[in-house]
């Protein structure tokens, strides 16, 4: 919700105020550096002030990036780590709330307050950093990798089908998914300050590299030569155009997606399908999360943002209503309600 | 309406328990009979005794529902060992309970149920009216469904909606036997029908109905008087166990001045806490339904690093899940409360009964050195003040702490002497003060407790990141150093050891020195104090040392250990807290009483147990 509760900041600050005095001790080359730097960066642009920042994170190295944020921090427990963001902001719905996650963090051990976190669509945002690997434990499986993975409890290749993250998101009725890339710092940080201002519980995905664990991951996606074959940044109210000079687009065949090439069958931008971000109904929505290299490009950017009740404002709605109906409004009031009797 | 003609009997106490289907109404039954004495001055201890199963069918031994309550003329500290009097609404009920009616008890049974396809599912070859198998009770075989029937002749109710009236002529009978007015009864259904004016009728007519056949039949020969009891005098009500925890709780976060978080999932016997406190959103209370109990801590955990009073419950199966996260408030150092209402386990175990199994999870179910404070609730009315207490410790001494209640206390009721807010101990925040250097450091600690500083989100310059992984002392920064580490563990256990100056020293009850000490702990006390004091006052050298606090354990206890010569630890377990003082102080003499069947101590087996050690 952030505008309307969160304090401004009365000062600008920068990217160094935001910057805590502890070493990071994340792999060198590792992405989540960008992820960082990114966040230490969309945070003055926000405008809340310092001291209603508040990120929390289970476990994982991605979890450690509560102590490199010089607001206040929580470093919890593995996968717990929306259960305490919605205490916190529940507690105090003035603070803005960030939680971050890696993949077997929210998608594993963490799966249940991560799907009922979104279905409750409390006002926090989570991060989730997904790099198909477990890093701190030493390059297990997790459940986004990709089948056949040969891993440190895979020797012979990951048998299970992994997890799409916004697919679960989705399916878990997510009012906002985006996804975005640890190789592309702008637009990290403008999906960081849309997450915030969306009122409900914001979910981005950031494809993140394990440089030691599970390198070139996200290659197919991020490598120069198919970079612009292999994303397609959506903007809502913009055609899906992608490809060298936008020269490639989706549209819809029937109940599939299909890729079609401007100009070739006559097809034109008109036949292009346009993004629309703000549509409740997820179908489209879902069908863009799956997308996936080399059969189609990745979707990047804001994919759903949608409108709906938050739970901090039910809560909100009924203490207010509570308050304005109470007949008993103290604990003296309470002790004395019901039946009583004098005993002389 | 009085009882006129016949014999009037003076008692000093009675048991009475009434016992029935599920459906049957017996609850309410118990506890109309229950408020209606408490009002005429009686001290009273209930206990509902409920099938796990909401709607076992019916007619069926797993169906009985019952409830018990002792009343009396004197103190009363439990519910009783045994019936006096044993109401029966159907075969099963009574099957399942006459072991409980004492020999020459007073068994009242609904004559009309006592027929073939009733007798065969409760399990009866022959009718128990008939063949002799009552010949040691008092029975009275009322035709209680057959005379409901017909004194609501006329009323605008189906055949079904006049039998569930039943209960009403049963509590009729009761009333008349022990001379009470149905007065406040009558009020009651006016009250709770008041959108149906045919209930109203319907329930009114079988409850004088069911007193007049008392008053007017010969298998009633006499009456019973209990006088009023000799309780201290003020202003009364009645509380039950779960709802004095959260009222307890409510008064702590009034105090303190902060909204009341509670984290929960629903769990027997700890839901009534939950389905209390969502009922006061006016007041502040956020109750938060989580999607498993770990969330509930969770949730609660981060309500605490915001800034508020925050609680979880549960009950055992809930509290094993909750363990990482209990340790995580230990090395983050946040107030907590986790109210465990511990019901029979292991696993599932015996969902509705009563059972005193997690003190040993309670002082050492979490990972690596991670102490907390545990204390336990003794009463149904006590609940409040314990809950109080533990809300009082978890923020002044910035530390999770454990409250254990059980399914006895939770569902027990009691009148309770409304208390004096005001006189209740005041909560001081443990905030930093306002000069504190910046930048602020999350474990610098106060000298006396040791607790440290809750800065709370939302306040400018005392940002801080603390979590799971070992902290450096004062700083709070991420530390691997070995004797760092060394001295954490050993500060976070001198934190709570202190604990010890800041809470009551134990006391004792009759005897201060002598042959037996007996020890309890939570639930028990009822029991223990009534076999106690009946032992004192028949010439025994006993006392009753009833800890509250079990960790720390007041700093008197090793003294109140030597003035005895034995010591007897009494408790619902295989002999937890008897192992964990056997630790503590080796050079005592232990013996233990314990009983795990998910009932209550009867007073009369700890009576023998004392006896045994006091004349063996």
């Amino acid at each position: 919700m952030g505008e309307q509760a969160v304090k401004i900041s009365e000062v600008t600050l920068t990217k160094e105020d935001f910057t805590s005095d502890q070493t990071v001790r994340w792999c060198p080359g590792c992405g989540d550096y960008a992820i960082l730097s990114a966040m230490q960066k969309a945070l003055p642009e926000m405008g809340i002030a310092k001291e209603d920042l508040v990120f929390v994170s289970g476990i994982g190295c991605a979890a450690r990036f509560p102590y490199y944020l010089s607001t206040y921090g929580f470093h919890t427990i593995h996968g717990r780590g929306p259960a305490v963001a919605t205490g916190v902001k529940l507690a105090n719905p003035a603070l803005s709330v960030w939680e971050i996650q890696g993949d077997g963090d929210a998608l594993a051990i963490g799966g249940n307050h991560f799907i009922h976190a979104l279905r409750r669509n409390v006002d926090i945002n989570i991060l989730m950093f997904n790099n198909e690997i477990y890093g701190l434990t030493k390059g297990q499986y997790s459940p986004t990798s990709q089948q056949g993975l040969i891993t440190t409890s895979t020797p012979m290749g990951s048998i299970e089908r992994p997890f799409s993250a916004g697919e679960v998101a989705l399916g878990s009725q997510a009012t906002f998914f985006a996804r975005t890339i640890d190789t592309n710092p702008k637009l990290m940080s403008s999906i960081f300050i849309e997450a915030e201002q969306h009122r409900g519980t914001s979910l981005v995905e950031v494809l993140q590299n394990c440089i030691i664990y599970n390198d070139k991951t996200h290659a197919l996606i991020t490598a120069k030569e198919n970079r612009d074959d292999f994303q397609l940044h959506l903007e809502h109210g913009k055609p899906m155009l992608f490809g060298a000079g936008k020269s490639k687009g989706l549209r819809l065949n029937g109940l599939k997606l299909e890729i079609v090439t401007l100009g070739e069958n006559g097809i034109t931008e008109d036949d292009i399908l346009v993004h629309d971000a703000l549509e409740p109904d997820p179908t489209l929505h879902q069908m863009l999360v799956r997308m996936r290299p080399p059969e189609f490009p990745m979707a990047l950017g804001v994919i759903r943002a949608v409108k709906a009740w938050t739970y901090d404002e039910g809560l909100a709605a009924q203490l207010a209503e509570g308050q304005a109906k109470a007949k008993i409004k103290s604990v003296k009031d309470l002790l004395l309600s019901g039946e009583t009797w004098e005993v002389s | 309406m009085t009882a006129t003609a016949k014999k009037r009997v003076e008692l000093d106490r009675v048991v009475i328990r009434f016992v029935g289907d599920s459906g049957d109404g017996m609850q309410l039954t118990g506890s109309q009979f229950t408020y209606t004495s408490a009002m005429l001055g009686n001290d009273i201890a209930t206990l509902p005794d409920f099938p796990a199963e909401i709607r076992a069918p019916q007619g069926t031994m797993e169906g009985v529902s019952g409830f018990q309550v002792q009343i009396g003329a004197v103190d009363i500290h439990t519910p009783g060992d045994e019936a006096d009097v044993l109401v029966a609404m159907n075969p099963a009920a009574l099957r399942a309970n006459l072991k409980w009616l004492r020999t020459g008890g007073h068994l009242i049974v609904d004559l009309d149920d006592f027929e073939g396809k009733n007798l065969k599912r409760a399990g009866y070859d022959q009718d128990p009216l008939e063949d002799g198998s009552l010949d040691g009770y008092s029975l009275t075989r009322a035709p209680i469904t057959s005379l409901t029937k017909e004194a609501l002749k006329g009323v605008d109710l189906s055949t079904k909606g006049i039998v569930r009236c039943k209960n009403m002529f049963a509590l009729g009978i009761v009333y008349w036997l022990f001379n009470r007015d149905p007065e406040r009864t009558l009020r009651f259904i006016t009250e709770k029908f008041r959108k149906d004016p045919a209930l109203i009728e319907a329930n009114t007519k079988a409850l004088q109905a069911g007193y007049f056949y008392a008053e007017t039949v010969e298998a009633l020969p006499s009456s019973y008087e209990i006088a009023p009891a000799s309780i201290a005098p003020g202003l009364y009500r009645h509380i039950a166990g779960n709802q004095a925890i959260a009222w307890g709780l409510m008064a702590a976060a009034e105090r303190l001045g902060s909204d009341l978080f509670f984290g929960s999932y629903p769990i027997t016997p700890a839901s009534d806490i939950l389905h209390e406190l969502t009922r006061h959103r006016g007041m502040g209370v956020l109750a938060f339904q989580a999607e498993d109990e770990i969330a509930a801590v969770c949730s609660a955990i981060g309500a605490a690093f915001a800034g508020q009073l925050a609680i979880t419950a549960s009950s055992g199966p809930g509290i094993a899940l909750k363990g990482e996260a209990m340790g995580l408030a230990v090395m983050a150092e946040l107030p907590l409360v986790i109210v465990d209402v511990q019901r029979a386990g292991p696993s599932t175990g015996l969902p509705t009964k009563t059972e005193q199994a997690d003190l040993n999870i309670a002082l050492h179910g979490r990972n690596g050195e991670s102490p907390v404070i545990v204390l336990a609730a003794r009463s149904p009315a006590q609940c409040f003040e314990a809950a109080y207490m533990a809300a009082k410790l978890a923020i002044e001494h910035m530390t999770p702490v454990i409250l254990l209640s059980d399914g006895y206390l939770a569902n027990g009721t009691e009148p309770w002497r409304i208390p004096d807010l005001d006189a209740m101990p005041d909560i001081k925040r443990h905030a930093p003060s306002a000069d504190v250097a910046t930048p602020f450091q999350p474990y610098l600690r106060d000298p006396t407790t040791l607790a440290r500083y809750w800065a709370v989100p939302g306040t400018p310059g005392l940002e801080h990141r603390i979590g799971g992984l070992e902290k450096a002392d004062v700083d709070g920064n991420i530390s691997y150093d070995p004797m760092n580490h060394q001295k954490m563990v050993d500060l976070r256990a001198e934190k709570v050891a202190r604990v010890a100056d800041h809470i009551p020293a134990q006391s004792v009850r009759c005897e201060q020195s002598g042959k037996v000490l007996v020890i309890g702990w939570g639930g028990t006390y009822g029991s223990l104090l009534t076999a106690v004091t009946e032992l004192e006052a028949a010439g025994e050298s006993v006392g009753l040392a009833h800890f509250e606090y079990l960790n720390p354990l007041p700093a008197n206890t090793e003294e109140v250990l030597s003035h005895f010569e034995h010591i007897l630890v009494c408790e619902l377990n295989s002999g937890q807290f008897a192992r964990y003082l056997k630790g503590l102080f080796p050079e005592h003499r232990f013996h233990q009483l314990n009983k795990v069947q998910g009932l209550p101590f009867r007073v009369n087996e700890v009576k023998d147990k004392i006896m045994e050690l006091c004349h063996g």
